[in-house]
């Protein structure tokens, strides 16, 4: 066993990862059950045994980076997963810091026309 | 301008939502500071927005209704003529289709086309690029700097990656690597910006509306300056 970063979408969390490269799903929201690995009333089958980092990414279709050296590995969003919410037509919801220190939310702008513009300063 | 336009527009329901893809607030604050905002200014280190809204440049811009539903899907808008010069882009429709659409005078837009969506192939690009982001926070640049490669390789549209690792790596993002970059693109047959053509700027804009001719020095010497007054 080691300690390795994974950063969840863009959140880095510090996980148990087994020589074998098994890890413990539910950090990522999922639950083993006999049915499969299940998140809400979804299921997906899985052979028996541990489940890895890499099987648990491919089931899910999300894209998986490792950097084995630095113990570090990064879990993308599934494209089939953004592209189902970008069709739906609703602006993904996000939490973010302001330069006042505090949280906003965007759909804390509920019930008004809001424009959300991106940049950058470089 | 994003500014003015809060400004004018709050009362008939608009709020503007500012998100600087930055390394850090510190980087950021200055740029809103010297605007003098007061609508939301927000700081994405992570690129989250980019990711949950498959942007691939900046500036990039999305109109959102009173649902929450988008009913402008990612466009170029710049507001300002400022440095209309370097960018090539004019601000007399952008303004004008959002002065009508916040009272309600015009939709948003006509037919908006879909939300463009992302390839796999993205989204292991922007995982590269958060594993390369999270390396040089954590003191390993060196290792770093070939994900941070492998990312732009991976979805060599996407400027948020190649470009906005530029700071991140040491490279001046408005330099000449930046240029170089931005030609080879654009000589292999591509387009910089994606503008959504109800609002792209066109000859008539600039008669409708002269701009300042500034130089791109002048334009670094200006920005330089203005920047210089609200650093602290």
């Amino acid at each position: 066993m080691a300690a390795w970063t994974i950063i969840d979408e863009q959140t880095p969390r510090i996980l148990e990862m087994g020589d074998d490269g098994a890890v413990d799903v539910t950090a990522f929201g999922w639950e083993r059950k006999p049915e499969g690995l299940c998140r809400a009333d979804v299921c997906i089958p899985v052979s028996d045994g541990p489940v890895t980092l890499a099987t648990f990414a491919r089931l899910t279709g999300r894209p998986i980076v490792t950097d084995p050296a630095h113990r570090v590995a990064a879990l993308g969003a599934s494209a089939t997963d953004q592209s189902v919410a970008l069709a739906s037509g609703l602006a993904p919801d996000f939490e973010l810091p302001g330069i006042d220190g505090q949280t906003y939310r965007l759909s804390d702008y509920r019930g008004r026309k809001v424009v959300l513009y991106a940049y950058a300063s470089w | 301008m994003w500014q003015e336009l809060h400004q004018e527009l709050a009362d008939h329901g608009l709020t503007v939502i500012t998100v600087a893809l930055d390394r850090s607030i510190d980087d950021a604050a200055p740029h809103i500071k010297a605007a003098g905002a007061t609508h939301p200014s927000l700081v994405d280190t992570e690129h989250v927005v980019a990711d949950r809204y498959n942007m691939v440049n900046v500036p990039t811009v999305v109109w959102i209704d009173e649902e929450g539903r988008i009913v402008r899907p990612n466009d170029v808008h710049y507001v300002s003529n400022e440095y209309s010069t370097l960018t090539q882009f004019h601000s007399r429709k952008p303004i004008e289709a959002l002065r009508a659409w916040v009272p309600g005078q015009a939709p948003a837009m006509i037919d908006p086309p879909p939300m463009p969506v992302p390839a796999q192939s993205d989204q292991e690009a922007r995982a590269t690029f958060a594993l390369a982001w999270w390396l040089a926070q954590n003191g390993h640049s060196d290792a770093a700097e070939g994900w941070f490669q492998r990312a732009g390789e991976l979805a060599p549209h996407d400027f948020t990656i190649r470009r906005g690792s530029m700071p991140i790596r040491g490279i001046d993002a408005s330099g000449p690597k930046f240029f170089e970059m931005i030609t080879s693109w654009r000589e292999s047959g591509h387009d910089y910006y994606l503008p959504l053509s109800d609002t792209a700027t066109t000859p008539d804009d600039y008669e409708l509306q002269p701009v300042p001719q500034h130089s791109i020095e002048d334009i670094r010497r200006l920005e330089a300056e203005r920047l210089s007054r609200h650093r602290s």
